[in-house]
């Protein structure tokens, strides 16, 4: 009982603890904010490359796609654990309106708005008709046209802020979409000045999927339409790619795996037709399989920052070693007489180590309380900091991030908090046995100098 | 009676460098249940050495301490916690009492590290009335709740008898308890130790004082680190 009492006094008598209760609270304080922003980030970004694909995307890694991909999706429609089918086409492509002579790379998306919006985020992701998502490719000022949705960052200006300053409603933009079509030996359809196939097609509207790479390249136009442009209607009709959504409370593992069953005797039953041999490009993937690519690097930033806070953690438990051990060395006397009275080494360890668990627990709790605190209030303060002082944690003309995550993750702040604590335990090992393993006479003798 | 401590040919030597300095050479002594000994000698003939080897605080170069047939050299970790917590009770010149800790849980203080917290928890109502009782005796009633810095020399000094005897120890060992106090407060001081000692506790005095000596029912002189009957 005195190791708890003790451990309180000097807790709360000792000025030099303030310093490391503050060292601890920076630490946590920091951590918090930092790993809060930083997985918000990451796991907006998820997030929007999972809508970005569905839960399952069966792809081919060739441009050439793959062939017999309709009684594939009918008979996905028909499985219990299937939410929606939606075959798509990628291409590259060139975009540029008539009578100019500018042009720029496009990436090429064929889907039915009726199934890809269901299967994907893509309905969402609309300006116009993010509730009619079926009518994505019939522009509001004339249905009898063909329309397209042109990714965000091609077509609409940003504010200094970052907003979007869309029109009320889209402007009648004539855009010419060109392809290069491919046989199904990934060779040029046709020769000479004829090899590129056009298509002119109207702004209907906008899609902004919070991914740069996919916001600033894509345009999405009908999927009969895609394949007739990139050549992928004859002989054989083909696709890319195929998204599927699960029903809820379906795993994603197991409605991968389901999917890749049903696949593989999908691909038996046509390997021998013309153009089975393109499946051998074919992979069935969850949708992080098929974005690792774009996720993967910042998981890996995640990593480091991880890593980096750990060296952070270190310079924690070295703070509170100097600290604990700056205490012991001037409680050399209270150690002599503690053990004097017959306190043994584990209560005098206990007494020390009580000391570093309080100092853990209050510097946690205050650093986590600021955190929070911050976190709630972070957004208002980068609006006035760049109000006031033009100052922006990201430059939002430039990058496609909205408000600062400040999501709390109760895991996350239980999980800093307990490290603090341990990472005390730890700085005051050291000092609290060299406290408890003092010679009585020593410390009395030189105490009474 | 029966000795209850045996001290053999005690020698103790402190290394000075390339120098060795012989402070005990040779001590042989007996202490008898129910005794007041006193310890007198020269500053630095050893004395404060002799009672902290008496006591385990400290071990002898050479030469072994039996403390009721138990040999002092074999205890070690959890036992010899346990001698210096149940069996002997100290009382220093400086008083040695934990500023943090107020006069009653100072006292209180050796009780709570012989038992765990749920051991203290049992004990504690039976302890806290022995404490307040022993305090009540010393005369610090009023001054259970002060700090030991808010208190004189003699009430510091009570104290730390009120906290050497709340385990009921069989040997007070006492190193010069009248040293750092006015001739009035020692005078007190050693009035309680003569109370105790009529009632029966044994008690072992350091003191450079021979005026003090007066008081005991033995004393032995240390002089060049050996033993001289008076």
């Amino acid at each position: 009982m005195y190791k708890w009492i003790l451990a309180w006094r000097y807790f709360r008598k000792r000025p030099i603890t303030l310093l490391a209760v503050a060292a601890v609270a920076l630490c946590v304080f920091i951590v918090v904010v930092v790993m809060t922003v930083m997985n918000g980030l990451v796991g907006e970004f998820r997030e929007k490359n999972h809508l970005y694909v569905g839960d399952c995307v069966i792809s081919s890694d060739s441009l050439v796609g793959f062939g017999y991909y309709e009684p594939f999706v009918d008979q996905l429609i028909g499985q219990p654990f299937v939410e929606a089918v939606s075959p798509v086409v990628r291409q590259v492509g060139l975009l540029t309106q008539p009578g100019q002579t500018w042009n720029m790379g496009v990436e090429i998306v064929g889907v039915d708005p009726r199934f890809h919006a269901r299967a994907t985020g893509f309905g969402d992701s609309l300006h116009f008709r993010s509730d009619t998502p079926d009518l994505a490719f019939v522009p509001l000022y004339d249905s009898s046209l063909e329309g397209c949705v042109v990714g965000i960052d091609k077509i609409v200006r940003r504010s200094p802020d970052g907003d979007y300053l869309h029109d009320p409603e889209p402007y009648p933009f004539t855009l010419i979409l060109s392809s290069f079509p491919l046989n199904t030996r990934g060779l040029p359809t046709r020769v000479g000045t004829d090899m590129v196939s056009s298509r002119t097609f109207y702004y209907s509207d906008n899609s902004h999927s919070g991914l740069v790479k996919v916001d600033a390249n894509v345009v999405y136009i009908p999927l009969d339409r895609a394949q007739t442009l990139c050549g992928m209607d004859s002989p054989l009709r083909r696709v890319n790619e195929i998204s599927i959504s699960f029903r809820p409370g379906v795993s994603l593992a197991h409605g991968v795996a389901q999917v890749q069953t049903l696949w593989h005797a999908h691909v038996a039953a046509h390997r021998d037709q013309p153009g089975g041999d393109l499946f051998d490009y074919v992979a069935v993937e969850s949708w992080q399989q098929n974005r690792r690519a774009f996720i993967a690097p910042m998981e890996k930033e995640q990593t480091m920052l991880i890593l980096l806070f750990l060296m952070l953690g270190i310079i924690t438990v070295f703070i509170v070693f100097v600290v604990l051990y700056m205490i012991v060395s001037h409680s050399g006397r209270d150690i002599g007489i503690l053990r004097s009275i017959g306190a043994p080494t584990g209560g005098v360890v206990v007494v020390f180590e009580g000391f570093a668990i309080l100092t853990g627990l209050v510097g946690a709790a205050t650093g986590a309380g600021a955190g929070m605190l911050f976190l709630w209030r972070i957004n208002a303060i980068e609006d006035w900091l760049h109000r006031t002082r033009g100052w922006q944690l990201w430059d939002r003309s430039v990058y496609a991030i909205g408000d600062i995550p400040n999501q709390i993750d109760p895991v996350l702040i239980a999980s800093v908090f307990g490290a603090a604590i341990i990472a005390c335990i730890i700085g005051g090992l050291v000092p609290s046995l060299k406290a408890g393993l003092k010679r009585p006479v020593e410390t009395l003798q030189v105490s009474q100098l | 009676m029966t000795a209850i401590i045996k001290a053999r040919e005690i020698h103790k030597s402190y290394k000075m460098g390339k120098s060795t300095l012989d402070v005990l050479r040779g001590v042989d002594l007996s202490v008898k249940k129910g005794e007041f000994l006193v310890i007198v000698g020269a500053s630095g003939s050893g004395k404060s050495t002799l009672l902290h080897i008496l006591g385990a605080l400290d071990q002898p170069t050479k030469g072994s301490v039996e403390f009721d047939g138990i040999r002092l050299n074999t205890l070690w970790g959890r036992k010899l916690d346990r001698f210096r917590n149940h069996t002997v009770g100290f009382v220093f010149q400086f008083y040695h009492l934990l500023n943090e800790l107020s006069v009653l849980e100072n006292v209180l203080a050796p009780a709570m590290a012989s038992t765990g917290t749920l051991g203290w928890l049992t004990v504690r109502k039976r302890t806290i009335n022995r404490a307040e009782k022993l305090l009540e005796q010393f005369g610090l009633k009023d001054r259970l709740g002060h700090k030991p810095y808010e208190l004189s020399g003699g009430e510091r000094q009570r104290t730390a008898l009120a906290r050497a005897l709340i385990n009921q120890p069989q040997v007070l060992l006492a190193d010069e308890p009248t040293g750092n106090l006015d001739s009035r407060t020692g005078s007190g001081i050693l009035e309680s130790l003569s109370t105790l000692h009529q009632a029966g506790q044994t008690i072992v005095m350091v003191t450079h004082d021979e005026r003090i000596a007066g008081r005991a029912g033995r004393v032995i002189r240390l002089t060049d680190g050996r033993v001289q009957e008076i």
